[in-house]
């Protein structure tokens, strides 16, 4: 289908600064994320590709065309809305319809091509519904419906889920990723929702008020976080941060936490910001009887299989996800040490992930 | 005993009984007037100048006769020289001495009426509705200012530029024409479909206009395909307002029209039989003037109920 390009894209409105100067590229049949919290920057950003809002500067490219002041009517790109935007007074088959007939198709192409549309989607039997009278489920259905009908070169998707309940949500996420498995449509994808983003996307873009932090897969996005938003936007729950109080040289590979020396995989860069944080994954960490952090049980978690256990130590609080059967008591003392060789160590100024044997900055 | 069926929000027994019996009373204090006119449409001309008033009367349709055509008074001599009359109106003329001599200008200004009222009522609420789609979606400069100065062309009655307009119509030979006449009442309508309509438009979700645009439709497109249909109410509320002022407007009506493009409230009480006003026509008259605009509040009803919540209420 297509590639979508951003290049130095940029949008402000008066003095707000909503996207800065983004570069991205999205790869023909990618299923990309948007991902960030609200305000950030995503949705405009989705907007400025989908030409319902024009860029301050910078160039959009849909295969190597310059689309970025071309009317959206004219960017063949479909647009799933979050709250779906089905016209309330056409039923359901017109809804699907109404694209087809800017057109100018046959009536004899639009009815097969909403057959098709419609039992991809399973929803032939709603095709003379009102659209008031559909579920959240269905209208989503009818609104991808719309979408798919055209044939667009890509998707667009506004959190498209997010007014569904929880429950409907992960059934539509596997629905979602089904469907663009079948179709293999270049699809960018805009949510707040980590696990959405996790479970569905290709690639993941992670945006922080008005600027991509970073992106790449999800595994990568989730292992080797390049700042400090990152590794906590990410996951449930985040990523914990252990202040480390001195300056991290170039190939150190040791820190002092609490006057106790740990290993961390070997620095390539380093700062002379004098506090440091060293980031570590809620299950990267464990409880031990021997050398490590140590602090009094918080709280406790239940979580079926798992328990996630809030320790308050001198200097920080911090969480860790055992087993349910490690036996912690709220109120015990015990030490926790960690995987030596997931450390991420933050620059404390700038907040940023010092280069290492771990993680490779480019 | 206690009530139960009445939830404790519900008003008692008494202030109920008390509000129905003041509508009643406005209800017969307004409509006395109407029933009046309806009556004396179908009085004989002698019965409608009776003093004490008839109430009950032997109905005719003398009125309405006298109000679609002239008649002139002949000689006994002449009328009995006449072939016999052909219609029953011309038989009742005939009873009253007089033959008719053409049609009356009655059905002209009717015409008049409904070109002018539904030709302004039909471009006040399409231009409204642009400039409200615009004021309710586009980044204006002044905004609020226009708003304002559109609102406050009705801050005066419009009667109050009566006489700077009647000098222009001339000058610009826009006086006694149909097109001035549409013009002036879609001026005077234009703020109060602006405002209603920027309201309704408001509460339309911009996503569905950017569905169509994106959708392969053009901005115009989606207005028209989308935004309209939606705001159906508000259109049918603020189409009976205009229609009510333009079909019911008389003082410019008076002031500015006088052959071509009279409309009918200047001419009804014009009507003049022998030895004043012809009361049983002017009834007829009035009673055919209610008539179109009834049938078109009665049409949009059920949108303009919706309508009057200024779009509080979705649907």
């Amino acid at each position: 289908m297509s590639e979508i390009k951003l290049e130095n894209l940029e949008k402000s409105f008066d003095d707000f600064v909503a996207v800065e100067k983004s570069n991205l590229t999205i790869f023909d049949n990618e299923f990309f994320i948007l991902l960030g919290p609200s305000g950030c920057g995503k949705t405009t950003t989705l907007r400025m590709i989908a030409g319902l809002e024009l860029p301050t500067s910078g160039k959009i490219l849909l295969d190597n065309e310059d689309v970025t002041f071309l009317r959206a009517s004219q960017r063949d790109i479909a647009f799933v809305f979050q709250l779906f935007a089905l016209y309330p007074h056409l039923n359901v088959k017109r809804n699907l319809a109404f694209p087809l007939k800017m057109q100018r198709y046959k009536r004899t192409e639009i009815n097969k091509r909403i057959e098709e549309v419609s039992e991809l989607l399973r929803i032939q039997h709603l095709l003379n519904s009102k659209v008031s009278s559909l579920s959240g489920g269905d209208r989503q259905r009818v609104a991808l419906g719309r979408a798919i009908v055209r044939r667009p070169k890509a998707f667009l998707m506004d959190e498209p889920l997010g007014t569904l309940d929880a429950e409907f949500r992960e059934l539509m996420c596997l629905e979602l990723r089904k469907l663009h498995n079948d179709i293999k449509a270049t699809t960018v994808y805009v949510t707040h929702d980590q696990l959405e983003a996790m479970s569905m996307g290709d690639r993941i873009a992670v945006m922080n008020k008005g600027k991509i932090v970073q992106f790449g897969t999800p595994r990568e996005i989730y292992l080797r976080p390049r700042n400090k938003f990152v590794g906590s936007f990410i996951g449930s729950p985040a990523m914990n941060f252990i202040p480390i109080h001195h300056t991290i040289e170039k190939t150190q590979d040791k820190i002092v936490i609490n006057g106790e020396n740990y290993d961390v995989p070997q620095s390539i860069g380093g700062t002379n910001s004098t506090i440091n944080y060293l980031g570590i994954r809620p299950e990267k960490m464990f409880l031990t009887d021997k050398k490590g952090i140590s602090g009094v049980v918080f709280g406790s978690e239940y979580l079926g299989a798992r328990k996630i256990l809030t320790i308050k130590s001198e200097f920080c609080d911090f969480k860790v996800r055992v087993t349910n059967q490690t036996n912690a008591q709220i109120g015990s003392n015990v030490r926790v040490n960690f995987d030596q060789k997931s450390g991420i160590i933050f620059d404390g100024k700038t907040d940023n992930a010092i280069e290492s044997k771990y993680i490779k900055l480019n | 005993m206690v009530d139960i069926s009445r939830s404790p929000t519900e008003s008692s027994g008494f202030s109920r009984k008390l509000a129905a019996l003041i509508i009643i009373v406005y209800a017969v204090v307004t409509l006395i007037p109407i029933t009046w006119i309806i009556l004396t449409g179908f009085k004989s001309v002698t019965s409608s100048i009776t003093y004490p008033p008839e109430v009950f009367f032997e109905p005719s349709l003398e009125g309405y006769v006298n109000l679609f055509t002239t008649r002139t008074r002949q000689s006994q001599e002449y009328l009995e020289a006449l072939p016999p009359p052909e219609t029953w109106y011309e038989e009742l003329v005939r009873s009253r001495e007089m033959v008719i001599a053409g049609p009356s200008k009655f059905f002209g200004r009717y015409a008049n009426s409904l070109i002018i009222g539904f030709g302004a009522t039909f471009l006040s609420v399409f231009l409204g509705a642009l400039a409200a789609y615009a004021f309710s979606r586009f980044k204006i400069p002044l905004k609020d200012d226009l708003m304002f100065f559109i609102l406050s062309t009705r801050m005066f009655p419009p009667i109050a530029v009566a006489v700077p307009i009647f000098i222009m119509y001339r000058k610009i030979g826009l006086g006694d024409t149909h097109l001035g006449m549409i013009i002036l009442y879609t001026v005077v309508n234009l703020s109060l479909a602006v405002w209603l309509l920027k309201g309704f438009m408001d509460e339309i979700p911009r996503e569905y206009e950017e569905a169509a645009m994106i959708d392969g439709y053009t901005r115009m497109g989606a207005f028209f395909k989308i935004v309209l249909p939606q705001a159906t109410t508000g259109i049918a509320a603020t189409a009976i307002f205009c229609m009510i002022f333009s079909w019911n407007e008389y003082a410019f009506a008076v002031l500015l029209t006088q052959f071509n493009a009279q409309t009918a409230p200047p001419f009804i009480p014009t009507i003049i039989g022998e030895g004043g006003q012809d009361w049983s026509a002017i009834g007829a008259g009035t009673t055919l003037f209610l008539i179109p605009v009834m049938i078109f509040t009665v049409v949009l009803r059920k949108h303009l109920l919706r309508g009057i919540t200024f779009g509080a209420v979705r649907k």
